[in-house]
């Protein structure tokens, strides 16, 4: 039994992957200082912070730090320099033939309908995806012992990953290779310290020094991930160098940590003050979303800022203040910025693709499973890819299956589904749904609750069991068209996801997670039933056995206890008995 | 008496299609006590969905038909119903031809032994008469039909009620001493669930009773018969698991099928004993006593065919009643088959000990099932301990109820040899122990 999980509340959730790296749009890195005798390949280190105040009076805020380095772990002379990328993660990927990895670890769940969309969704609960490389052979194996050492790297307990809950999608996870997905985890502030340590300058300058773990678990929302994958350098994409994104979302709260005040500032978020960037960062911004305040009415902000940029994110075409930190002017006089939000942010577009989950049912013994996705867009439908990882324990019935919108059936284009298999695997359902414009779809599904044995409850069964969010992907079709200008001076946020077609932008959306109660044995008992069945056993043993083997006869009476006395001793005199 | 019997099979028709068409069906299905993991009609359709979507049906844990039954169910979807009430009348006119032609054996075998004076005086009153046997197969029809809990297995739609069907038409083609379509039967119900494979032995020693073949070990004709009977019976074993292998084209039905009813993973509560021991096992002794509890379904029939040598019919029936309490899922279906056969004994009641605490006991229990079910599941305030007692109590009553007609029987035959009015040494009336 899982002794540590049984302190903390399990959450479940998946990560967000990525596309295959191409068409990225950064900048040509910056070729480091390096002594002329020793040619080392070129890093560079960047970093942002993004904040958003939402209409509901939160403040959203991620920080990206990317390192992107020319070099090739496959090679057969190891790297042995390293310089901003961290050694721990550049030795895992060339002892694991690891291609991408992405690891989240997200407390808190992201909502959707009123913050909008996040700029790197990640589901509640830690999530690990791997794409291994082709010439890799042993998958099973390599996993165990990859989410062992990151278990190690992070101080999270990703060794609960294996089989059980572990999944390959054939369609929702871009590129097609053998991806691996995992679920359940606690975040807590232990995975704070470790994750910093992979920054270049800690948590000692630049904006890192904003990261301090008591402000930000009190938040709504905390998601803290690592993504790695290579990336071309060109258009042409001749060679790849590999990038490592860290990535830090957090949703404060207006009663919360802003105590009711809408105003915003960054000592009020993080008990901190930026006083200088990271020397060895290139680029070290600070971004905020004032599209809602074109005139300034709704909110201003200090110190004023002249530098403006403009991106188009999630189909919507943004304007965002600027503060450089690697200028010496942005700190004033006093050499630290504290920035100030004073206001609120107006309505804000309703997300076109939204998702909700929930269990349906009474009792222990069958349930339902109804999985609800909105389409927001007035007149566009758009297919959406559904992908659900379901424990061994709830047995689906896939025949039960249905889906209908707008009360008519919706039969999807595509279905895979694999079935669990008892203690092996979980089942695995995708499927390809189209939505009709401005309307709820649900998809309902029937299962029946197991019961296990003894030992594969929790410490606390009367808790419930986790089962993870279920991921809805698609491309939908945005509200802005795309610019078709490819510059290179885009901000970080705005380009993880580049997509192809100018006039949409791809979603990944997660669910809740579930939490269903398993019918469960009486734990203080194993020795009482095994000693009544057993019991019962013998009862039907011994009288089958009585009747085998022996044979009926007269019984004739015993004489008293005096008779039998006097017949022993006549017997020592050699007189007849009585 | 094929008026009576017409008149019974319509009125059990009709009863079994008014509970199909009522809600009560759907609710039926889902009790557990009707419906195992491996019988229940829930996943024979999930079986055919599953291959509708190209998925094998045996690479889940779901479902775990033999490959017959989802060739068969594949044209028969949309006829179930009919299917399980024709299965049910093909089982009740079985045992009714089967019962009939056993009781003329039996009259005929009694009239031997009066006019060869084997009877001692006093034990004419244990003679039976053409008169009190004429309704018997009538009876055994009517037990079987119209038992609750036939009746629930069949408005449930689970396929115990087809396992029932092959084992009654292997009883009917062994009374009659069709050897070679008593192999062919015994191997279908073999291939079905293993357990069957115990009723081989009352098959062997009817069938060599019947071709006045004399069960004796020294004898050439006694292992001659031997083996032809396991030639027919293995030669249809193999070739029915070779024509499963070839319907779906792999192997993968066997670990499903088989090696479900021998290792028990899936601990859905059911009627029987295994459920809550194996969800209470310490995971080091988990195989013994899987192993333990599974040799004590086989482990009665040699000492028992050894005992009940001369009555073959009798060892069919107390084989059927081990296994339906000591199989691996049982359900209500198969208690009801040999709950069948009690009308045959009818004249052994006066030599019964226990029957009124068993059928008091047997009431109760199968009244306070889905109360502690509901209070366990639904309720929530009971806990699964409640349920487990009324298995246990359940099983003790079968038990108990099985080896009160062995003892009757055995009885009867003592009687028969020794004389029904006994006497001691003094004079006075005895009283018999088993020593």
């Amino acid at each position: 039994p899982n002794i540590q999980q049984g302190r903390q509340r399990c959450i479940y959730g998946e990560v967000s992957p990525t596309e295959a790296g191409g068409g990225s749009d950064s900048p040509a890195p910056k070729p480091a200082a390096s002594p002329p005798s020793v040619p080392r390949p070129k890093d560079d280190f960047q970093e942002e912070l993004v904040i958003r105040p939402l209409h509901s009076g939160d403040i959203y805020t991620s920080f990206q730090f990317r390192t992107l380095w020319e070099t090739d772990f496959t090679r057969e002379n190891k790297v042995s320099h390293y310089r901003l990328f961290p050694k721990s993660l550049g030795q895992v990927i060339s002892k694991f033939s690891v291609r991408e990895l992405h690891i989240s670890f997200t407390q808190g769940y992201w909502r959707t309908m009123q913050w909008g969309q996040p700029y790197l969704p990640s589901p509640p609960g830690a999530e690990l995806w791997v794409w291994f490389q082709d010439s890799l052979t042993d998958v099973d194996g390599t996993w165990k012992e990859l989410t062992n050492v990151l278990s190690g790297i992070f101080c999270a307990s990703l060794n609960f990953i294996d089989s059980t809950n572990t999944v390959q999608p054939s369609a929702s996870f871009k590129p097609l290779g053998i991806g691996n997905v995992t679920d359940h985890q606690i975040v807590c502030t232990e995975n704070l310290t470790p994750w910093k340590k992979l920054l270049p300058c800690g948590s000692k300058a630049g904006l890192a020094v904003l990261l301090k773990s008591e402000k930000l678990f009190h938040s709504s929302f905390h998601s803290q991930a690592v993504h790695i994958r290579p990336v071309c350098k060109d258009d042409q994409c001749k060679t790849t160098s590999w990038e490592l994104r860290q990535t830090l979302n957090v949703v404060f709260d207006l009663h919360n940590s802003g105590q009711g005040k809408n105003e915003w500032s960054l000592f009020k978020m993080f008990s901190r003050t930026l006083t200088e960037a990271c020397p060895v960062a290139s680029s070290s911004k600070i971004y905020i979303d004032i599209t809602d305040n074109s005139q300034g009415e709704q909110f201003e902000l200090s110190p004023a800022t002249p530098l403006l940029s403009q991106a188009v994110v999630l189909g919507d075409r943004r304007t965002f203040s600027v503060y450089d930190l690697t200028q010496q002017i942005t700190f004033g006089t006093m050499r630290s910025l504290n920035l100030l939000i004073r206001g609120k942010s107006s309505d804000m577009l309703r997300p076109l693709l939204h998702a909700e989950r929930y269990v349906a049912g009474y009792g222990l013994q069958t349930g339902e499973i109804h999985t609800l996705m909105y389409n927001n867009h007035p007149y566009r439908s758009f297919p959406v890819l559904l992908l659900d990882s379901v424990p061994w324990y709830l047995r689906l019935y896939i025949h039960t299956l249905t889906v209908t919108s707008k009360g008519k059936d919706n039969k999807p284009s595509y279905i895979h589904y694999q079935p669990s298999k008892d203690r092996v695997r979980p089942h695995l359902l995708e499927m390809l749904v189209q939505l009709p414009p401005n309307s709820v779809t649900e998809v309902t599904l029937q299962f029946e609750r197991a019961l296990l044995k003894w030992t594969e409850y929790t410490p606390d069964p009367n808790h419930g069991f986790y089962v993870g969010s279920s991921v809805i992907s698609s491309l939908v079709p945005s509200i802005v068209a795309m610019d078709t200008n490819n510059s290179r001076e885009r901000p970080l946020f705005s380009s993880f996801f580049p997509s192809k077609e100018e006039s949409s932008y791809f979603v990944r959306v997660y669910t809740e997670p579930l939490l269903v109660n398993l019918p469960t044995p009486d734990f203080s008992m194993p020795y009482n039933v095994i000693c009544l069945t057993c019991t019962v056993v013998a009862v039907g043993y011994g009288s089958l056995y009585n009747l085998l083997t022996r044979s009926f006869q007269i019984e004739e009476p015993s004489p008293g206890l005096a008779k039998r006395i006097a017949n022993i001793i006549r017997k020592m005199r050699g007189v007849p008995p009585l | 008496m094929a008026a009576p019997l017409t008149l019974l099979l319509l009125v059990a028709v009709t009863v079994r299609a008014a509970l199909f068409r009522s809600s009560l069906s759907e609710l039926i299905s889902e009790r557990v006590e009707v419906v195992s993991p491996l019988t229940a009609w829930k996943r024979v359709i999930e079986g055919l969905a599953l291959l509708d979507l190209g998925v094998s049906p045996y690479s889940g844990d779901v479902f775990h038909e033999t490959p017959l039954t989802i060739y068969l169910f594949h044209f028969l979807v949309d006829y179930a119903e009919v299917t399980f009430m024709l299965a049910d009348v093909i089982t009740a006119v079985a045992l009714y031809m089967a019962v009939k032609d056993y009781n003329k054996q039996v009259f005929r075998k009694q009239k031997f032994a009066l006019e060869a004076d084997r009877y001692p005086l006093d034990c004419l009153e244990l003679i039976r008469s053409p008169k009190e046997m004429y309704y018997i197969p009538l009876k055994v029809a009517m037990f079987y039909l119209l038992n609750p809990f036939t009746i629930l297995s069949c408005v449930a739609k689970s396929t115990c009620g087809l396992n029932n069907a092959i084992i009654a038409l292997f009883i009917l083609s062994t009374i009659k001493g069709n050897v070679l379509l008593s192999a062919i039967f015994l191997s279908l119900a073999t291939y079905q669930s293993i357990y069957p494979l115990t009723l081989c032995a009352p098959a062997l020693l009817y069938l060599m009773q019947r071709q006045y073949i004399p069960v004796n070990f020294r004898r050439a004709s006694f292992w001659w018969f031997i083996v032809q009977y396991a030639f027919m019976y293995l030669g249809s074993l193999f070739v029915i698991i070779c024509l499963s292998f070839f319907l779906l084209g792999s192997w993968d039905y066997l670990p499903s099928v088989y090696g479900f009813i021998l290792s028990v993973p899936d601990l859905t509560p059911n009627i029987g004993l295994f459920w809550y021991f194996f969800a209470e096992m310490f995971e080091h002794f988990r195989l013994f006593f899987l192993c333990v509890f599974q040799i004590n379904v086989f482990f009665y029939t040699i000492p028992l065919s050894i005992k009940l040598k001369e009555h073959p019919v009798f060892l069919i029936f107390m084989q059927l009643a081990v296994i339906s309490i000591f199989k691996s899922y049982p359900t209500v279906g198969d208690i009801s088959l040999y709950m069948a056969f009690l009308p045959v004994w009818s004249h052994l009641h006066r030599f019964l000990r226990n029957i009124f605490l068993v059928s008091c006991v047997l009431l109760a229990c199968s009244a306070l099932f889905p109360v502690l079910w509901h209070l366990w599941i639904y309720a929530g305030s009971a806990n699964s301990n409640f349920y487990y007692a009324i298995t246990l109590l359940f099983n003790v009553a079968q038990i108990l109820l099985v080896s009160d007609y062995f003892y009757a029987f055995l009885r009867r035959e003592h009687h028969l040899t020794y004389g029904l009015y006994l006497k001691r040494k003094d004079g006075s009336e005895a009283t018999l122990v088993l020593k």
